[in-house]
Parts: structure tokens; C-alpha cells; sequence
């Protein structure tokens, strides 16, 4: 007789789903004192749980051994939680939700594990089919992660001053669009861009400047130490102060923010260029000029690009921090800072979550440029024959 | 070969050639904090145009320094040197020469082409003229193919071939190599022996060599320079008859093994003073 490896997160599927079907769904309406809801009056869950058994059962035994089967138990979990959302808003589970629910939300967390997991380690070697599953493990584990916030703050009832649902935050995400638009445009397009090149490139000048001339070194280093280490919120006021209430006074905390970690880094970029190939440039007769861009900058660029990818999250930052410190009525740092006095935390989240959008795309966007300009660099090489 | 072809041979040449390298009474002493270090001393060489010249020795006994002055790119602290009837740094002003370091030192963001035609970028030749020039340099390394190829898409002894088409693009008379085989198996060493003096025979280049084999240098030079340590110094100048179009097969033969063994016993002698 041949060995049998048990699939145990879909034996732990399997037998959650099971339990879920026994175990009372939902508690006891302090109003009626009767039970909320019952599986048997919600067929689309009940047929899910009975899903969840069948598929769990099935695979336990033969195992999740392709991506196919991995699809498999994924689109059952996504039938699951469908359900579960459904149970939850349509049949008044939401607050109520007991034993019988919070089993089930087991048995999906553990198909969805699994699949994900198998998907994570899946190697192809057409580029299309692997970049689809390097691209579905952190999509799909990113809404199971916005699943789990929406059952567990419904189902517990959690009040929505201490943290909503993320689909009414998805909801005023939506239906504030022009007032986002708005802010979006002020804090991250005026202020935080405009902060950003200007701080960056001020930077990198200053940076060939003290390279240039031996004494900045040691004057300017210690200085532009000292200014980075200024607390933001002291700061910021003092910006107001001198440059007016709209973007230029938060650009200009921008400036004071990302000016250090550019000129550290850029001045350290510098100097990466081993001896042997300034060296090289000295046997042709190369100048100042020639050498730094054909030898010093380029061998610098991973460098400056680690200060602009940290630079890149610090202005966005520094933008909506300034904005607590006296805007115009519109910006991303007044919307947070108003909204939370008027307690609609909704839209709160929705500005964080238009900050985290933006500033991972803009992450994003500096990574990308790196990723083509410095692509000979031992960390991105692709070898071609 | 015959003792009558070896004396062809050196009846053949003229009888006074340019002095491509003239060097009086050279020295170099570094200070440092444990007090001065002498690399070079008492250091007398004439390097003529068309010479292949190795400059053997130990470890430390400043081969590397004074290739390096001739290149510029250390200044001697005593002596006279000229190189083309100029100074060292009027010389690499005029990119007098090439020069071909220990590692292949290729730019890694640039192509195997742009790297060879760094050196004419920097002299602002045209696009054209410099593309020409990387391609019939490559040629000359049997490179022409990887062109578009990264310098870590290569095997080291390629790359080395690589650099050493750089230093050749912009055609200097004089080529100064610094160990450039050291690195490489004994092979590919071989290979790029034979190819080096293929093409000292058809260039009439004068070659300066640092090296620390003696079969290297006895097989390759005109001129072997004997050198020894704390000071550096040179101990001897042992002029060999090969021909230029010389094969390996010449390692075998009793003049080959006559000259190796002078050299064996020059460099026993320079380490002798230590002991």
C-alpha cells in the first residue's frame, strides 16, 4: 500500500466547514431573544459550507498538486466568502455573527492559504503564465486581508468610530471622488511633487558641489545633518509663516526633508568608483567634467536612486503632516485633520487610502525608472545570451 | 631555430632605434606614517621603440610603481624620466599610451562596444570614426560578435581581451600591461600570449609587460628586466634573439631554457639581500 500525505490545510478546511454546519450561525437578538439567523434559511451559505466540506474532503485525499487544483479551492473560498458578505448584510448576521460563523471564515482562510501558496510557488517558464500567478499571490492576499476587515469588523459589530468596513470606506472612496480629486491635486501634485524635485535636485547639486570643492565637505555635511534632524512639526508653522498658507509652504517643509538623505547618499555615490577605474580615466587624460559623467555618476545612480525611493514616501509625509499647520480649505492633511473633528472616519480612511495608493505608485514609478536606468547593476541583471 | 637565424636575426635590426622610454637614476619613496617606504631606487632603463620589455621581480619590488610612473600616475621623487623626449604627464596629456590594468576594469552600464570607445569618446573622435575603431579593435582580439554584449555576460578572459581592445582603439604606440594575465588559467594564458605577440609583430608597438612568471616573460620579450625588493631596484637587463613571429613550441628549445635560468638565478640572487 502506498503512503498517503494528507492535505492538512484542507483537512482543517474541510473539517471547519463541517463544524460551521452544526454550530449556531448567529447569537441572540437581545430585542426578540430568538436567534438571529439560521443556516438552513440561507441556501447560497448553507451551499457554500457544503462546498467547502465536499472540495475539502476531496482534496485532503488527493492533494492540491497543480495550479489548476489551486484555482480550484481558490474560486470555492471566493464562492465562500461571497456568501458569507451576503449572510452577513442581506440575513442581519452583521453583529450577531457566533461560533458557526467565525468556523467557516476558518475553513476559507485555510483553502485560500493553501492556494496562494501553491500559486507563490509556482515556476513556469513562459514569462506571461509566471508574471499572472507573481502577480495574483499579493492581489489575492490582499483582498482575503480586506475580507478578513470587512467580516470581522460586521460581524462583531465593531462601532465605526473605531474602524469601518472597507467597503464604506470603498463607498465614500467613491462617492467623494471630486473632493479627493481635489485634494489629491493640491497635497500630492503642488506640494509634495513640486517639494520632491526641488528638494532632490537642490540635492544632488549641492552634493557635486561639495565634491567639488574639499571644504563644503566638512562645513555643509554637519549643517545639512543638523537641519534634517529638525523635528517637522516644529518646523512646518515657521513655513507657514514664511511662505504663505497654500502648496510653496509645504513644498518647502519638502525641501528641508529630503534634502539630507539626497546629498548623503549622492555625496557616498560619488566615491563608489573603485580606484582602478579612475585610474582608467587618468590614462586618457580625462577631465573633471568627463570623468564624473562617464565614470562618478553612473557608478553613483543606485545611490541616488535609494535616496529618491525614500524620498518618494517622506514627501507625501511631509505634505499631509504641514497641512495640520494652516492650508487653503482643500489638501489631503486638511481633510483628515477636519473630518476627524466632525468624527466621519470614513473619510478619513479614504484619504489614507488615497495616500497609500499614491505613494506606492509613486514608489512604484521611481523603482521602475531604476529598474531601467541602473539595469546593469548585480541586483537587476538578467543574464542574455 | 638555428644559432645562424638567431644571428640573422639581430643583424637585422638597425643598429640605433628612438628611445621611447628613457629613464636616469628613477627613484620613489613613499612617506608613510611608519616612516618613508622605498619602492623604487637607482633605477636606470632605456625602453626603444619596438621593444617588448618585462619587468619581472617578487612581489613588492616596485615593477608595478614604475610602470606605474611611466604611466603618470605615480610622480618619482628622484631621477630623470622622459617618455617620447616629454614628461610622464605631458605624455598622458598626449594619450601616449594604452594601458591594460590587473583586472579588466570594463564599465559594467556599458556595452562591450562603448566601453572600447570610452577612451575615444573622451578624445571627442566622431560617432562613426569611433564605432570603426572599436570594431577593428575588437578584431584584433577576436571579440567582433559581442559588440552588444555587458562586460559580465563574459568570461573573465574575455573581458580581459576586452580591455586590452581599449587600450589598443585609440592606437598608442606605447602599451603598458600590468599583470594583465595574472588572473587567468594557464590555458587561456597561453592563448592570449600568442595572440599578444601576433599583434606586437604586425603593430610594431612597444610593449612595456608586468609579470611574475618567468616562462611568461622569457616567452613573450626582447628585453627581460630583472628587478628585487626594499628598494626596488633592477638587478639585470637579459636581452633575448627570438623572433618576433616566435610560436610556443620556442619554450622547448635550450636558448629558452638558458635565458629561465638566468632570470631564476637574477631573482635568487635580488632575494638573497634579505635573507
Amino acid at each position: 500500500m502506498t503512503q498517503v500525505k494528507l492535505d492538512k490545510f484542507c483537512l482543517v478546511g474541510a473539517v471547519a466547514a463541517l463544524l460551521a454546519l452544526i454550530f449556531p450561525l448567529a447569537g441572540i437578538d437581545g430585542d426578540t431573544g430568538k436567534q438571529v439567523a439560521f443556516v438552513g434559511d440561507i441556501p447560497g451559505l448553507a451551499s457554500a459550507m457544503a462546498l467547502c466540506v465536499i472540495a475539502g474532503a476531496a482534496f485532503t485525499w488527493i492533494g492540491v498538486r497543480t495550479i489548476f487544483h489551486a484555482f480550484i479551492i481558490l474560486a470555492v473560498a471566493v464562492f465562500g466568502a461571497w456568501q458569507a458578505i451576503d449572510a452577513l448584510y442581506d440575513y442581519g448576521v452583521a453583529g450577531y455573527a457566533s461560533t458557526g460563523f467565525w468556523l467557516f471564515i476558518i475553513s476559507l482562510w485555510a483553502f485560500v492559504w493553501r492556494a496562494i501558496d501553491v500559486i507563490a510557488n509556482y515556476h513556469s517558464l513562459e514569462t506571461v503564465k509566471q508574471q499572472s500567478a507573481n502577480i495574483i499571490v499579493p492581489i489575492a492576499f490582499g483582498v482575503w486581508l480586506l475580507f478578513v476587515w470587512e467580516v470581522v469588523v460586521s460581524g462583531f459589530g465593531v462601532p465605526q468610530v473605531l474602524l469601518p468596513p472597507p467597503s464604506m470606506i470603498g463607498v465614500r472612496f467613491v462617492s467623494s471622488t471630486d473632493t479627493m480629486m481635489a485634494d489629491f491635486y493640491q497635497t500630492f501634485v503642488k506640494a509634495a511633487l513640486s517639494g520632491y524635485v526641488m528638494g532632490c535636485g537642490s540635492a544632488f547639486l549641492v552634493a557635486i558641489a561639495v565634491d567639488r570643492v574639499p571644504f563644503l565637505k566638512r562645513g555643509l555635511l554637519p549643517l545639512g545633518n543638523m537641519v534634517s534632524a529638525l523635528p517637522i512639526i516644529g518646523v512646518a508653522p515657521i513655513m507657514v509663516m514664511w511662505f504663505g498658507f497654500d502648496w510653496q509652504s509645504k513644498a518647502a517643509v519638502i525641501v528641508i526633508m529630503t534634502f539630507f538623505p539626497m546629498l548623503v547618499n549622492t555625496v557616498t555615490g560619488l566615491n563608489a568608483a573603485g580606484k582602478l577605474e579612475k585610474d582608467l580615466m587618468a590614462t586618457y587624460a580625462s577631465g573633471y567634467w568627463s570623468t564624473l559623467f562617464r565614470l562618478r555618476l553612473p557608478a553613483a545612480m543606485p545611490f541616488v536612486f535609494n535616496a529618491l525611493k525614500i524620498n518618494s514616501t517622506l514627501a507625501l509625509i511631509g505634505a499631509i503632516v504641514a497641512e495640520f499647520f494652516g492650508t487653503p480649505i482643500v489638501g489631503m492633511g486638511f481633510r483628515i485633520s477636519t473630518e476627524v473633528g466632525r468624527m466621519n472616519i470614513d473619510m478619513v480612511w479614504a484619504e489614507i487610502a488615497l495616500a497609500a495608493l499614491a505613494g506606492t505608485a509613486f514608489y512604484g514609478a521611481v523603482a521602475y525608472v531604476e529598474r531601467k536606468a541602473t539595469s546593469w547593476h548585480p541586483s537587476f541583471r538578467v543574464r542574455r545570451h | 631555430m638555428t644559432l645562424k637565424q638567431v644571428v640573422d636575426n639581430v643583424a637585422a635590426m638597425p643598429a640605433s632605434k628612438k628611445a621611447v622610454v628613457d629613464i636616469k637614476d628613477l627613484s620613489l619613496t613613499f612617506q608613510t606614517a611608519d616612516g618613508p617606504v622605498y619602492a623604487l631606487s637607482e633605477v636606470d632603463l632605456t625602453i626603444e621603440e619596438g621593444d617588448f620589455v618585462s619587468f619581472i621581480g617578487p612581489s613588492g619590488c616596485g615593477k608595478t610603481t614604475l610602470l606605474r610612473v611611466i604611466a603618470d600616475l605615480e610622480k618619482a621623487t628622484g631621477g630623470e624620466i622622459s617618455i617620447n623626449g616629454v614628461s610622464p604627464e605631458a605624455a598622458r596629456e598626449a594619450r601616449a599610451y594604452g594601458y591594460v590594468f590587473q583586472a579588466p576594469a570594463l564599465l559594467p552600464w556599458r556595452s562591450i562596444e562603448r566601453n572600447v570607445t570610452l577612451p575615444l569618446e573622451i578624445m571627442d573622435l566622431s560617432k562613426e570614426e569611433r564605432i570603426k575603431r572599436a570594431h577593428d579593435a575588437l578584431k584584433l582580439v577576436e571579440l567582433n560578435g559581442f559588440e552588444k554584449k555587458f562586460p559580465w555576460q563574459l568570461s573573465g578572459g574575455m573581458q580581459q581581451r576586452a580591455s586590452i581592445a581599449r587600450a589598443l582603439s585609440f592606437d598608442a604606440d606605447l602599451l603598458l600591461m600590468d599583470e594583465p594575465f595574472g588572473a587567468l588559467d594557464e590555458i587561456v594564458r597561453d592563448h592570449l600570449n600568442e595572440q599578444l605577440l601576433k599583434l606586437w609583430a604586425r603593430t610594431n608597438k612597444t610593449v612595456a609587460f608586468v609579470t611574475h612568471s618567468i616562462p611568461e616573460a622569457v616567452y613573450l620579450s626582447s628585453k627581460i628586466v630583472v628587478m628585487s625588493p626594499r628598494p626596488g631596484r633592477i638587478i639585470d637587463v637579459i636581452e633575448t634573439k627570438f623572433p618576433k613571429d616566435r610560436t610556443l613550441d620556442i619554450r622547448e628549445t635550450p636558448e629558452f631554457l638558458e635565458i629561465a635560468h638566468r632570470v631564476r638565478e637574477g631573482l635568487r640572487a635580488g632575494h638573497g639581500h634579505d635573507e
